[in-house]
């Protein structure tokens, strides 16, 4: 089956989570979060929500605690640059998995 | 087919620039965004009185440059509107991105190029240089020997780009006939809007139903979100080329229809003035090809059998077609306003392409006239051909380098 039958002629797609591919395959840092840092969690109520807000892929819930979904973090690095407590930080992706694992 | 045809003649006395105008008012364009350029102004001035005087009901968008009024058109065939652009020289070169940009999303965006030679130096007057420096951007490029043609080419141009959804370039010699007056026939409202019908876009931005177009779009097929297979970047660019190749029966079936309603039939990629006995063959493309008729006839006086391919159509090029005109022929010889430095004219280029593995074995000659508006003259014309049969005994088929006619 050749891609004519997507019946397009121009490129095109519906917004949609992952409309333009697993963007967590392009990461080489890992996003980890110190929870007793993050305001939301201390103060166990909404608060700052700067990474939800920033995040580009829009892959931060806005929750207690806050979620990343690592199929589509590209590993920016925006979320620890906007965030008030410092408490996430970027590990090198290759120290974070051993080698051999994905 | 049976259709009741209104045939008011309506002959007004034109110059190439308001030809192009009403075509353009008679298609019922919706959105129009131009930037002044020597010597395309008028054409858009026209229409921005036809705007401002309700006598087109459109919008007139003025912009900062070229780049944005063709980023404008595009936008706005995105959203289904008819779109009309007109630029020359610079003014094409500095849309190049959004040329390719046009095709790329399959608009189709209808543009006038008033052909103007390319700087440095300064120059305002006549050549080709500027649409065939953008062959390649993926548009539909029409040549008009005269302004019955410009009008003509702009009003079947908007069928033929919402058919294939391929942009269309209607290009026209500056001065030659974007300044000169001579008599048209403007068709009827009625007959136009039998002619072409509202336009009908492949794709639209709608609110209600949000889609994302011409998205970053990598190397390979990639499954949607919806688990289908839709295409990578390459199958996109062979669909292009695949509607290009494919729009040569459009173009001619828009041309023949335009015949029925118009009396002018446009059902050819080429114009051929006595191919059917030559031997000889004068190929130019606008409003050279006018003058090219000239010297036929006066090669025929002196007992030559010379016919003029006028090229109509160069891109998509017909190849095929080209090959048929020129089976007969033992000289062609393609008088060029453009030049591929390094090489030759463009049209010469593609000639050669034609004819490559078919059993014609016709000499080539190719001359380079008329560049930054310098007179072209039949007589000019018939010396170039009487020197290219006399090169005829030399021997070789082609000339390593195309010859000029300037004074160096």
């Amino acid at each position: 089956m050749g891609t004519r039958d997507c019946q397009h002629i121009c490129s095109e797609s519906s917004p949609a989570i992952g409309e333009a591919g697993t963007t967590g395959e392009w990461r080489d840092a890992f996003p980890v979060i110190d929870q007793e840092k993050c305001l939301p969690v201390r103060q166990n109520k909404p608060s700052c929500f700067l990474c939800w807000l920033y995040c580009p892929d829009a892959v931060i819930s806005r929750t207690i605690p806050i979620r990343i979904n690592m199929q589509y973090c590209k590993g920016c690095g925006i979320c620890a640059q906007v965030c008030p407590a410092c408490a996430i930080t970027m590990v090198n992706e290759e120290e974070f998995c051993p080698s051999g694992t994905d | 087919m049976s259709r009741k045809i209104t045939r008011k003649a309506s002959g007004w006395i034109l110059d190439g620039n308001h030809a192009a105008a009403q075509g353009v008012k008679l298609s019922r364009v919706q959105v129009i965004a131009a930037y002044p350029i020597t010597p395309q102004s008028p054409v858009t001035e026209t229409l921005s009185e036809f705007v401002e005087g309700g006598k087109l009901d459109a919008e007139y968008i003025a912009v900062e440059s070229e780049h944005s009024a063709l980023a404008v058109c595009t936008s706005a065939s995105m959203v289904g509107a008819r779109t009309f652009t007109a630029t020359s020289a610079h003014g094409l070169a500095y849309m190049h991105e959004m040329l390719h940009w046009a095709a790329g999303a399959r608009l189709p965006v209808v543009l006038a190029c008033v052909n103007r030679a390319m700087g440095a130096p300064w120059n305002v007057l006549n050549d080709q240089q500027d649409s065939i420096s953008q062959r390649d951007t993926g548009w539909i490029q029409i040549y008009a020997r005269n302004n019955q043609e410009i009008i003509d080419s702009v009003i079947q141009a908007y069928k033929i780009a919402e058919s294939v959804y391929v942009p269309v370039m209607v290009c026209y010699d500056g001065y030659v006939l974007s300044h000169t007056e001579m008599p048209v026939d403007v068709p009827s409202q009625e007959n136009v809007d039998r002619f072409l019908p509202p336009y009908k876009p492949h794709t639209i931005l709608d609110p209600a139903n949000p889609k994302n177009y011409n998205l970053v779009t990598l190397a390979n097929p990639r499954v949607n979100a919806e688990g289908v297979l839709c295409h990578g970047y390459m199958e996109l660019r062979y669909l292009l080329q695949e509607a290009l190749q494919n729009s040569r029966e459009t173009i001619i079936r828009a041309g023949q229809e335009f015949g029925e309603l118009f009396g002018r039939s446009y059902a050819n990629m080429f114009w051929e003035d006595r191919l059917d006995d030559a031997d000889i063959v004068i190929v130019a493309m606008g409003s050279l090809a006018m003058e090219a008729i000239v010297a036929a006839d006066m090669l025929r006086e002196a007992g030559h059998k010379v016919g003029v391919l006028g090229l109509r159509v160069f891109r998509p090029f017909p190849k095929a077609d080209v090959l048929k005109a020129l089976k007969k022929s033992r000289l062609v010889v393609v008088f060029d306003k453009n030049i591929s430095y390094g090489l030759e004219g463009a049209t010469c280029s593609e000639i050669k392409s034609a004819l490559y593995g078919s059993p014609i074995n016709a000499v080539i000659r190719n001359f380079i006239v008329g560049l930054g508006g310098r007179d072209v003259k039949a007589r000019e014309l018939v010396a170039a051909v009487n020197k290219s049969l006399s090169s005829l005994k030399e021997g070789g088929l082609t000339q390593e380098y195309p010859e000029w006619l300037c004074a160096i």
